[in-house]
């Protein structure tokens, strides 16, 4: 294809120390064709990922086709100390894919196959550059369920959710992306390849290596494919808007419902900035003078999904909701739903710049660490949008600025760093389901402490002695 | 290039997935955010734009599905025809057979009306004369340059009959009251090779209480000039178009083509600079109506006979630049609905480009070929009777790849309606 493939070294063009090139040329010999891109055109774009205000530029980026290209790469890697960062679609967060000094870009978006549906044992097997939405639909039509449904689902990587042991919108009901992994295939940084877990249900022998890879951001391994359990799809669904005058009073409808205990599949939270932005693309309907809204559903039996939808709503009406309504159709319930899923990027259509935080706290202090979060950001005079999973206590402050000003991104700092330790001093962490990567690691040592740092130190240096894979993220090795 | 709609673009990804050029390769720079990190770095002096950075913008298929994906609100098709104009001033794909053809088509054809015209008679001429079929059979096609012979068998069909010939200048409303006064824009394309289309809209407005103003020449509307780098041709089309049609003597200004309406829509934006012309540009842009639109605005009457043989199975294909770019998805469909004896068929993937995209069958076959491909394999596969759509490039790309005699027709939604006009008083 022509403008695919067209080449042609343009300014900006840096000759690679002689060195590197002769090992780049190695490495174009042990890839299949038209897979390792060296071209500024072509490495400008993998400079970066989802997050504000983070850039890099690699030295090379490899596509990878298949688990023998991987470890090719990796053994690659090993001979040639050069770092590798793993990248799904580029969507993280905190900037776990934004590539290491002078270091590759491993990229597995055609790594994308699925290759079995096992219909009798509930699970599918997919490689790690399959998209969340194909898993989604997999499941679907074999008339089955896959629960994780993050808000990039359209796109993010089956890998990178497992990398970061993401979640979605239904957590709370559900649970997170490492509840459904049963199996993982992965290339070690010593370049061998391992398949830890089965299509077991109980499997208790050695320890739990594979949860050891769940969440790891890419730094003790390369996730090349994942069994997933799938469940039933639930017979019926309801689902319902509540409308507040306060955060405060949203987030203690949220907490009593949990306390009810009412453990309904969705509970998820927008506050007046972030309705604004989401109506002003999504055009559903959402109540533009409300301070605060609370998207909730609730699955499974019919009966069931009739009560529960029945016990938010006078809920909500008791913490002085101005305004309860139901989804008249599947259609508009699904509107909601996707609606809900563009909130962080719709906020960027307030200010050039969005940073934004995945704060947690467990659920009975949700309405202390909005009224914080808002405080804070009065204080500093900075504009944040909130939203989040209120359900699993996970809080989303979005602040909303411009990178060039650094007047105002000097306050944006440091209104991010005072909501951290408000988080921390309600007990809560300081990322959910984002992870770690570059933007969190300095405030990773408040949370865990001297000595599960050590511990964690201890882990990355057991498997990856070298520091191959995307050093610098998450800690720093002494 | 704007730098404030460059760094409105917060890379979370969520246009990938729509773009059919990142879908065939999973190349980060054949995709919008890709694009737009380039385009970015240009910007920031990261980067110098060059001959591979030129073949990327035209690798682009300018489809804007990535604008309909985007929650942020990048307007990406102001970034891409920046950029595109940028690459024009710096020459960087400047050659003497392209120049040539440069010239002809942008800089002659399409700011001459009368002259594509004449053109499209010489063409005519070729097809009826007998000519066409004695030089393909005489193996002569071997001669041409490569593409424009894989292009020849897709010349389209030149029709008898222009629109000035099919509408008067005036056209009183027919069977009703006179509520609305309208001026037709008949198109460059259209007009030459589906210039019934322009027939039938025109008598779908007078069926509706429209009198229909259809000056028998009018200026092309510049998009091409806009999409392919002229932003200055592109300025003096639509300021020969406001002169033509003063925005204040219509209820509304009617486009029947997809990738013309977007473009008109736009007049404001394209001479915001030009203090003789932006006030009436506003003016302009806020008449400008996309036919399907405009008969849903105005409540169309609904037909009581049908316009095909019935039972009649019918899919229908989004023109890129009417859904993505106008954001028109529900009124073709309505329309079509609101014929007795139709049953509408939704196309899986209706909303995907189909390759058309302007020049892009000249400029990028390969990747042309393969989204046609995708897209007739989908309408195939409804079994449908016909396909309906609103743009002549589509048309034309459907038409080329429905090739079987069992294959569904196409035609334009208008045409449809029109014809269940036309059978109720048979
Ligand atoms: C609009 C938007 C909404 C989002 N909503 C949510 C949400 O609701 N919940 C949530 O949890 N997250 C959310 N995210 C964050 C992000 O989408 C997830 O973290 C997602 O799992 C990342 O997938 P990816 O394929 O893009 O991974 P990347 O961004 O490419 O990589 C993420 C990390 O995983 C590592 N990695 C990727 N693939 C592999 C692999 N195969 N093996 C080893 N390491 C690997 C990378 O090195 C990096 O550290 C959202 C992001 C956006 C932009
Ligand atoms: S969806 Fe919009 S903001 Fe997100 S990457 Fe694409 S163009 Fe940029
Ligand atoms: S205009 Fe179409 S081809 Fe171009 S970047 Fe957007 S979606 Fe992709």
């Amino acid at each position: 294809m022509s403008g695919g493939g067209s080449t042609s070294p343009g300014a900006g063009t840096h000759e690679a120390p002689r060195s590197a090139s002769a090992a780049l040329r190695d490495l174009q010999r042990i890839l299949p064709p038209g897979s390792l891109l060296t071209e500024p055109i072509d490495l400008i774009p993998y400079s970066f990922d989802g997050t504000a205000a983070l850039q890099s530029r690699p030295l090379a980026v490899v596509l990878a086709e298949s688990t023998g290209d991987v470890a090719s790469v990796i053994r690659w890697a090993r001979e040639n100390a050069t770092p590798v960062s793993t990248r799904g679609s580029g969507t993280g967060l905190a900037g776990g894919s934004v590539p290491s000094a002078g270091g590759l870009v491993l990229c597995l978006s055609r790594l994308n196959r699925i290759l079995e549906v096992d219909r009798p044992n509930l699970c599918l097997l997919a490689e790690a550059g399959v998209t969340t939405q194909q898993i989604a639909q997999t499941a679907e039509a074999a008339g089955l369920f896959y629960p994780p449904d993050p808000g990039s689902m359209k796109i993010s990587t089956i890998g990178g959710n497992v990398a970061n042991n993401s979640g979605g919108l239904r957590g709370l009901k559900y649970g997170v992306t490492r509840d459904y992994v049963m199996g993982l295939e992965v290339v070690l940084p010593d370049g061998d390849t391992v398949w830890l877990g089965s299509k077991c249900v109980k499997d208790v022998a050695g320890l739990s290596l594979k949860d050891l890879f769940i969440g790891s951001e890419g730094i003790l391994g390369v996730i090349t494919k994942v069994l997933l359990k799938l469940v039933p799809r639930p017979a019926s669904k309801g689902s319902v808007l509540a409308t507040f005058g306060s955060l405060a009073e949203a987030a203690e409808a949220v907490s009593r419902i949990i306390a009810r205990p009412v453990i309904p599949c969705t509970l998820e939270f927008l506050d007046k900035v972030t309705i604004r932005a989401v109506e002003d693309y999504a055009r559903v309907g959402l109540p533009l003078d409300a301070e605060a809204v609370l998207f909730m559903e609730s699955d499974g039996h019919p009966a069931q999904v009739r009560e529960e939808c029945e016990s938010m709503k006078s809920i909500a009406l008791e913490c002085r909701a101005t305004g309860v309504r139901e989804a008249h159709s599947p259609a508009e319930a699904l509107d909601l739903a996707t609606a809900r899923r563009t909130a962080f990027s719709a906020l960027a259509r307030i200010r050039p710049t969005t940073i934004l935080e995945d704060v947690t706290v467990p659920r009975d202090r949700l309405a202390a660490l909005v009224t914080r979060i808002s405080a804070i950001a009065a204080a500093h005079n900075v504009l944040v949008g909130i939203f989040g999973h209120f359900g699993d206590g996970n809080v989303h402050p979005t602040f909303l600025t411009d990178e060039r000003d650094a007047a105002e991104m000097e306050r944006v700092h440091r209104a991010i760093e005072e909501t951290i330790r408000a988080t921390l001093d309600l007990g809560g962490t300081i990322t959910g389901e984002h992870g770690v990567g570059l933007a969190k690691k300095s405030f990773l040592p408040m949370q865990l402490g001297a000595s599960e740092m050590r511990l964690l130190a201890s882990v990355k240096s057991a498997l990856d002695p070298a520091g191959l894979l995307n050093p610098g993220k998450i800690l720093d090795l002494p | 290039m704007d730098y404030s709609i460059l760094q409105q673009c917060m890379h979370c990804g969520m246009c990938l997935p729509t773009c059919p050029t990142y879908d065939h390769t999973k190349l980060e720079r054949n995709s919008p955010r890709g694009r737009i990190a380039l385009m970015r770095a240009v910007a920031d002096g990261a980067f110098e734009m060059n001959y591979a950075f030129a073949g990327e913008m035209s690798f682009c298929l300018g489809c804007l599905a990535c604008e309909t994906a985007c929650p942020a609100g990048v307007r990406y098709a102001d970034l891409f025809e920046s950029a595109r104009a940028d690459i024009e001033q710096a020459g960087l794909l400047a050659q003497p057979e392209r120049t040539f053809w440069r010239w002809i088509t942008l800089r002659t054809l399409f700011t001459h009306p009368r002259l594509l015209r004449w053109t499209g008679l010489g063409l005519r001429w070729w097809q009826q004369s007998g000519l066409q079929d004695l030089f393909r059979s005489a193996g002569l096609v071997r001669f041409l340059p490569a593409t424009l012979r894989d292009l020849e068998p897709l010349a389209p069909e030149v029709r008898t009959a222009f629109s000035d010939a099919l509408i008067p200048p005036v056209l009183p409303p027919q069977n009703a009251p006179q509520r609305f006064r309208v001026a037709l824009l008949t198109g460059c394309m259209q007009d030459l090779i589906l210039s019934e289309v322009n027939r039938d809209t025109a008598g779908v407005l007078a069926e509706n209480g429209c009198e229909v103003v259809t000056p028998a020449l009018q200026p092309c509307c510049g998009s091409i000039h806009a999409h392919n780098g002229e932003p200055a041709l592109a300025m003096q089309q639509a300021r020969r178009l406001i002169d033509l049609f003063d925005p204040a003597g219509f209820d509304a200004i009617i486009s029947n083509a997809g990738g013309c309406g977007s473009h008109l829509k736009k007049f404001s934006h394209l001479l915001a600079d030009d203090p003789r012309y932006a006030e009436r540009a506003r003016a302009w842009d806020s008449k400008v109506k996309d036919i399907h639109e405009w008969l849903v605005e105005i409540d169309f009457r609904k037909p009581t006979a049908a316009g095909t043989p019935t039972p009649c199975r019918a899919t229908y294909h989004d023109s890129c630049h009417l859904c993505h770019g106008q954001k028109i998805t529900s009124q073709p469909r309505t329309i079509l609905r609101a014929i007795p004896g139709l049953e509408l068929v939704e196309l899986p993937e209706a909303n995907w480009c189909c390759g058309s995209a302007g020049v892009y069958n000249i400029t990028q076959p390969e990747m042309a070929s393969r989204l046609k491909d995708r897209k007739c394999a989908h309408i195939e596969q409804t079994n449908c009777d016909l396909v309906a759509t609103a743009n002549p490039g589509c048309h034309l790309q459907l038409e080329a790849g429905l090739d079987s005699p069992q294959s569904p027709f196409v035609i334009h939604p208008v045409s449809l309606l029109a014809a269940a006009y036309r059978n109720e008083n048979p």
